[in-house]
């Protein structure tokens, strides 16, 4: 199965820039399907995003997070050709995990 | 007569030593408490934070105190948000210390939509998309140096989606 996560981190030299769209359905546990029946929460509840064994962004969400949600964030350091570990974790238990290179 | 009274005083040290214990065991309750609380906002996901409807009661499950407005948190977002399910927001600080990141909706069925840790060599700087159920003010917490600071405002939504 393809991985739920694209990531595009790219260094400038001096900061790595991270842009992260994951699929996911983020249903909050407050709408009503077709049938007027709840559709119950199922949203990401922790992203987290690692650099060389560090965490260099780590994410909470709730369900008032969009469907497919989209994360933006940068951090210091982070060489062209490294690994940036992304994983989530979602209210069911669900997990999915990429690597990305960083361009 | 003379057992009687040792025996009396021995039941009376072993009182006082079950006092003793007793409020050892209640100094030591409260050092743990603490840490616990404030180690919540660090490192766990906070469960209890996003069970809250109300935005100051989620604030307060959050970091256990209160924000104070600063013109150094500045929120990127639209003045009418054509659809609630997907409104892009962004949010950055020329504070320094920076620790976490917080977007609340105070008119959302629950207030906290997200909270972003941010370690120690991580620009202070997020941008994601939330849902918002109907217009209302949407809030930017920075928790910079062990202090909160917020930055306030208010998006119109013409198709009200929470969850779209």
């Amino acid at each position: 199965m393809a991985s739920s996560i694209r990531v595009r981190a790219t260094s400038n030299g001096d900061t790595t820039e991270v842009q992260a769209l994951i699929q996911h359905p983020m249903d909050s546990g407050f709408v009503k399907d077709a049938k007027g029946e709840i559709i119950p929460p199922h949203f990401i509840q922790v992203l987290t995003f690692e650099y060389d064994g560090k965490p260099v962004f780590v994410a909470d969400w709730g369900g008032g997070v969009s469907k497919d949600p989209y994360v933006k964030f940068a951090f210091k350091g982070g060489k062209k050709g490294d690994d940036l570990k992304v994983s989530w974790v979602d209210n069911k238990g669900a997990t999915d995990t990429t690597t990305a290179k960083i361009q | 007569m003379s057992i009687t009274t040792s025996e009396f005083l021995g039941s009376r040290r072993l009182v006082l030593k079950g006092a003793g214990v007793a409020a050892l065991i209640g100094l030591g309750v409260i050092p743990f408490g603490v840490p616990q609380a404030l180690a919540a906002a660090n490192d766990k996901y906070p469960e209890e934070a996003f069970k809250q409807k109300n935005e100051a009661d989620a604030i307060k499950a959050l970091y256990g105190k209160t924000a104070e407005p600063s013109d150094k948190v500045k929120m990127d977002a639209p003045e009418i948000a054509e659809n609630g399910a997907v409104v892009p927001i962004s949010a950055t600080t020329t504070l320094s210390d920076v620790t976490s990141i917080s977007f609340l909706v105070s008119e959302n069925p629950i207030s906290l939509i997200a909270t972003y840790r941010i370690p120690a060599g991580t620009l202070p700087s997020v941008a994601n998309r939330i849902k918002m159920a109907k217009t209302s003010n949407v809030t930017v917490i920075v928790e910079a140096g062990g202090k909160l600071y917020s930055a306030q405002k208010e998006i119109k939504v013409t198709v009200g989606g929470c969850g779209g």
